[in-house]
């Protein structure tokens, strides 16, 4: 299996691509930080007693900080390894279920919309026009704002991660059906599709079993993608104080209040965060390039 | 021509209602207008009678006419934060936000068209290798993160420029500019930079892909043949031919650089629109939220009017059909 893997074709490109490569190895290194952050970190941001305020404002190791403290701690005395850690676990979180919502959503409703065609498709497609119209930030603005208005306010705080994240995945699901639509017109008159639409199976049965597993490729470069577009929507709409609050930071709201100290010296408030955040979504775009590059031949 | 224009007119007017009917659906379900004008000593039979008033017991369809036939008048109500006209609020903002995303457009076009089609003609070399790559990690840093490089380079280490806010402002009619005095201008550099480097980079992406094909075509090939010298031949027959798409992509950009303006805005303190429903957003002022909408939607169709327009100017076979 293992073997099989590394001799196949997108191996083979990869291990020709240093930028896919050096890519792979940020994504891993962040993503592999976040999933282990309780362990990796050596307080818990979220936990205010776990650090004092008698440690704040400490400059990185080498700049003359506290050994315990490898890149230095914020104004509240709350370690930055730790805090980036954390946050990156939540951006990543938000991102991820983000982005499997929208593509559970838009790829059901692509599926539907290219197999059964008529109305349903027209309706779906016309939501889709209009979506694409508004940029998917107004968008996830907008829901998130109606939300303040409908929800009670004791629940708000409680409901602001599943507000965001569904805010964002309901600004994104548009590539995804629009993708998955497209692909579906051009397989469904291909003759296993339609061996299989004679055999009398089931639609959802054809649209899951034999259709999907073909447009895996589209799909993957737009997951990639979109993931890094939802980590940034995340980063962006908790930057500017609509997305988590300041107690359960993730990488925009540690950026946020970075801010705050950019223009005093303490810098490494505001770039560690920064920094992480970019490595991440960089990596992770370069990756989504070079995935594209691997499921479209033509443009090799 | 006139029945093609009263078409798209037509057209336009339906996205405005839909658009309107969705900022009244915000106004008419999200939140309640009584309780936000009312206290809680006030009894039930008062907040009935003002509903009555306000015409919240009416028919749906009744009350969406009458909201409709207010914006038209220009009414647009009162803010929930500010008890102000959200009409008098939105106009004082407008002109900020317009200055900054028509700099911020002019500063893509400028840079990213150029670059564009030198990276279409050299796409092997050193230097557009350099620029692509430039790109792709363009894209993938926030705008905010972008903004607050900019602030902290020129702004805070350099001292250069000025971080927030637009600086000197001249008032022309009921127009608040910034573009008529030196210190105006220094304000606009860092916003509008932050701002268009990204659709910057969508421009030039986009102008080198379209040129890339057209210097494939049969055309191009055949003119090289006949000797044209090769400036007439890129500017000339090849830029001339990707114009139709990129003016598309131009048009779609601007609600790009409405969008990105709420951001840009932030990190800036600018006080345009964007900041405004940042804040109307915060507070849940949902007539301004409503509002916003509405003007957002009326500039997207100004604009994407003004773009077919411009394809019938640019696109001689387009006219040819017209008159045929």
């Amino acid at each position: 299996m293992f073997a099989r893997l590394v001799r196949s074709e997108p191996a083979y490109l990869f291990f020709r691509s240093p930028a896919a490569m050096l890519a792979a190895v940020v994504a891993i290194l962040v993503i592999g930080g976040a999933i282990c952050a309780p362990w990796l970190a050596r307080t818990d941001p979220y936990d205010l007693s776990t650090f004092s305020l008698m440690d704040g404002l400490l400059p990185p190791v080498w700049q003359g900080g506290d050994p315990r403290f490898l890149l230095g701690t914020d104004d509240q005395g709350r370690d930055m390894v730790s805090a980036i850690l954390y946050g990156a676990r939540l951006s990543l979180m938000i991102g991820l279920m983000a982005m499997v919502i929208a593509t559970v959503l838009g790829v059901g409703l692509g599926l539907a919309a290219g197999y059964f065609g008529g109305v349903f498709d027209a309706i779906v497609m016309r939501v889709a026009d209009v979506q694409l119209a508004l940029p998917a930030i107004l968008t996830a603005l907008l829901i998130d704002g109606v939300s303040r208005g409908l929800l009670p306010p004791e629940m708000q705080q409680d409901l602001r991660v599943a507000v965001l994240t569904l805010a964002i995945a309901l600004s994104l699901w548009v590539n995804f059906a629009r993708t998955a639509r497209a692909s579906v017109f051009v397989e469904r008159n291909k003759d296993y599709v339609q061996a299989a639409m004679i055999m009398g199976q089931h639609p959802l049965r054809v649209m899951v079993r034999h259709i999907l597993p073909n447009i895996m490729g589209p799909l993957l470069v737009i997951m990639t993608v979109d993931l890094a577009s939802a980590i940034l929507l995340e980063a962006t709409l908790s930057f500017l104080g609509i997305g988590l609050p300041a107690d359960s930071p993730s990488l925009g709201t540690l950026i946020r209040i970075g801010m705050q100290f950019l223009l005093s010296g303490e810098w490494w408030i505001l770039w560690v965060p920064t920094l992480f955040l970019v490595a991440l979504v960089v990596s992770i775009n370069v990756l989504g390039d070079f995935l594209r590059d691997v499921f479209n031949p033509r443009l090799r | 021509m006139a029945y093609f224009i009263l078409k798209r007119l037509i057209q336009s007017v339906f996205v405005m209602l839909a658009v309107a009917f969705l900022a009244f659906s915000l106004f008419r379900f999200v939140g309640d207008p009584v309780s936000q004008m009312t206290g809680v000593e006030t009894s039930e039979q008062d907040r009935e009678r003002l509903r009555d008033e306000l015409g919240l017991n009416d028919a749906f369809i009744v009350q969406f006419a009458r909201f409709t036939g207010d914006m038209l008048k220009g009414d647009f109500g009162y803010s929930y934060r500010t008890r102000q006209p959200v009409a008098e609020m939105i106009a004082t903002r407008i002109p900020a936000t317009l200055e900054l995303g028509t700099v911020a457009l002019l500063i893509s076009l400028i840079v990213g068209i150029p670059a564009g089609v030198y990276t279409a003609l050299r796409p092997r070399g050193f230097v557009s290798q350099t620029i692509l790559m430039t790109t792709l990690v363009g894209v993938s840093i926030p705008t905010f993160v972008i903004g607050i490089m900019l602030i902290f380079l020129f702004g805070v280490q350099l001292g250069w420029l000025p971080t927030f806010g637009r600086g000197g402002t001249v008032q022309i009619g009921g127009w608040t500019s910034s573009l008529f005095t030196s210190d105006g201008w220094r304000a606009l550099i860092l916003p509008a930079l932050t701002l268009g480097v990204y659709q910057l980079t969508l421009t030039m992406r986009l102008v080198r892909a379209e040129m890339m094909e057209v210097m494939r075509s049969d055309y191009i090939r055949f003119a090289t043949a006949r000797g044209i010298p090769f400036r007439s031949l890129y500017f000339r027959h090849a830029l001339a031919n990707t114009m139709v798409p990129v003016i598309t992509i131009i048009g779609l950009q601007f609600g790009g650089v409405i969008a990105f303006s709420i951001v840009t805005e932030s990190v800036f303190q600018w006080p345009g629109m964007g900041l405004l429903f940042l804040e109307s957003i915060r507070f849940v002022d949902i007539p301004v939220m409503g509002v916003y909408l509405v003007v957002i939607a009326f500039f997207f169709v100004l604009v994407n009017m003004a773009v077919d327009l411009l394809y019938v100017a640019i696109d001689p076979r387009l006219r040819v059909r017209e008159d045929a």
